[in-house]
């Protein structure tokens, strides 16, 4: 499992704050404790901040993480701009969060996924909007996957968010989402399928364990890679456990290593 | 609150129906047992703002209330009809955004205390939320947004609204995560609603 540390998300107050006041210190706390929990990435967010100040900020983010840590920042933003910013400053090999089928963002994110070689998130929308059946869910996730190896990025490049909606809002579709991301990694072999958990329990109380059950269902189906908290150990520990219980980890070695580091204790 | 409100406070959809179907036969006037669903969405809301209900049990209440609105319908023919009573909102998210979910807890709260409501839905361009409350003569205009990039589309439509000579007829609600009274001002809107609950009582003042 590839895991991607959400933390560094201005949406999160505290972020927000450290952001405001350019506070690197806290940044680079929250970046070092996501790495010693585990986490192989960094999402780094700064979507709350004025549109015109978003590069720049971006920057001084990728920046300062990367003065404490190796580990490859996901630059999350959907305004090219910032991409932009983050990538430049970045040094190794970036993931782009993310690309769509829609026109204008497929078209203005791709250049920077061929210019850096990044690997890219690809979100399973176009310009119809959220797809409204299973059936055009797997359309436009095929396409879309289609498209960008036609446009040279390699399959292994790219990793697949097939948009898990809201439990509570739309209860059908839950499993036509993990159906999609069954049905697409099946079909292409090295492709990635990632989701973002917490859309999935909005609005109901303690989120965890929907958020832990659906991560479990999503193993099974292809999902391998999450942006998640890595500091939340019952997570990890579900996500350990179902990956050994679909043959992903040889021995179960990744399990016990984990158990050793004392990941799977409460 | 009379015990159809009650119930339906309470979700007991079955009560709710069997009280319904007791009143029809003993032949209550259809807009009072309206008026009674009504006062128990006005507490359903109450319950969702406090934390106490959650978002698929104010969708379970909506469901409740379609299905005693369909035992009613045909006896509504003739008398004057919710929709007249009824007053309009026009809402939806701004362009550029998707985001919908609270936009549509709004609405169901709007419809359950008697609001006639059009939904314009996501994404929606100036042009259309502009038509929508000539075609409507709706008194209130409800924008919603959770992107942060979406003031400036919020303030296009107050602008449009006030070239269209409308500013005057329409009360502008603006509500989502990134708002608050800053974006309102900048806006021009005439409210910001922090929660669904402050956004339907605006609507309840305007049409007081």
């Amino acid at each position: 499992m590839f895991i991607i540390g959400e933390k560094i998300n201005a949406t999160r107050k505290s972020i927000e704050a450290a952001v405001k006041a350019r506070d690197a210190a806290y940044i680079q706390e929250v970046a070092k404790a996501q790495e010693q929990a585990g986490a192989h990435a960094l999402d780094v967010n700064c979507g709350t901040v004025p549109v015109s100040e978003e590069p720049e900020t971006m920057k001084w983010l990728v920046k300062t993480v990367q003065a404490v840590t190796d580990l490859p920042i996901c630059i999350d933003s959907p305004n090219p701009a910032a991409l932009a910013a983050g990538l430049a400053e970045h040094s190794g090999k970036p993931l782009i969060n993310s690309i769509s089928g829609e026109s204008a963002r497929y078209d203005s994110v791709l250049p920077l996924v061929k210019q850096y070689r990044t690997g890219v998130i690809a979100l399973c929308n176009d310009d119809r909007g959220l797809p409204s059946s299973k059936e055009m869910a797997l359309e436009v996730g095929d396409n879309l996957i289609k498209r960008l190896m036609d446009d040279g990025v390699p399959i292994h490049n790219i990793y697949l968010d097939p948009l898990v909606r809201t439990l509570a809002t739309s209860p059908e579709t839950v499993v036509d989402t993990l159906e999609v991301m069954r049905d697409l990694s099946r079909k292409y072999a090295g492709l990635h399928c990632v989701s973002g958990l917490s859309n999935v329990s909005y609005g109901l109380p303690e989120r965890r364990h929907l958020n832990r059950a659906f991560v479990v269902m999503s193993i099974f189906c292809g999902l391998d890679a999450v942006i998640v908290d890595p500091l939340d150990r019952g997570m990890i520990a579900s996500i350990y456990a179902a990956e050994a219980l679909v043959n992903k980890d040889r021995f179960c070695l990744e399990y016990i290593k984990a158990y050793n580091e004392g990941k799977l204790a409460d | 609150m009379g015990d159809i409100a009650q119930a339906l406070a309470n979700l007991e959809e079955k009560k709710v129906y069997e009280l319904v179907d007791q009143k029809v036969k003993e032949g209550a006037n259809p807009l009072d047992i309206i008026q009674e669903c009504n006062d128990g969405m006005i507490r359903v809301g109450e319950l969702f703002s406090e934390q106490k209900y959650f978002i698929t049990q104010l969708i379970f209440s909506a469901e409740i209330l379609k299905q005693v609105m369909k035992k009613l319908d045909p006896l509504l023919a003739g008398l004057q009809t919710r929709g007249a009573a009824g007053g309009k909102v026009v809402i939806g998210t701004v362009k550029g955004d998707i985001h919908d979910i609270g936009k549509n807890i709004v609405i169901t709260l709007l419809k359950g205390a008697g609001f006639d409501v059009v939904d314009l839905g996501v994404d929606v361009p100036t042009d259309k939320f502009i038509q929508a409350l000539k075609d409507s003569g709706a008194k209130v205009l409800g924008m919603s947004a959770l992107l942060n990039f979406t003031y400036p589309v919020m303030k296009e439509v107050v602008d449009a609204v006030r070239e269209a000579g409308l500013r005057n007829q329409v009360k502008i609600i603006v509500g989502g995560t990134p708002v608050n009274e800053q974006v309102r001002e900048y806006a021009g809107a005439d409210y910001y609603a922090k929660d669904a609950v402050v956004g339907v009582n605006i609507c309840r003042e305007v049409y007081a």
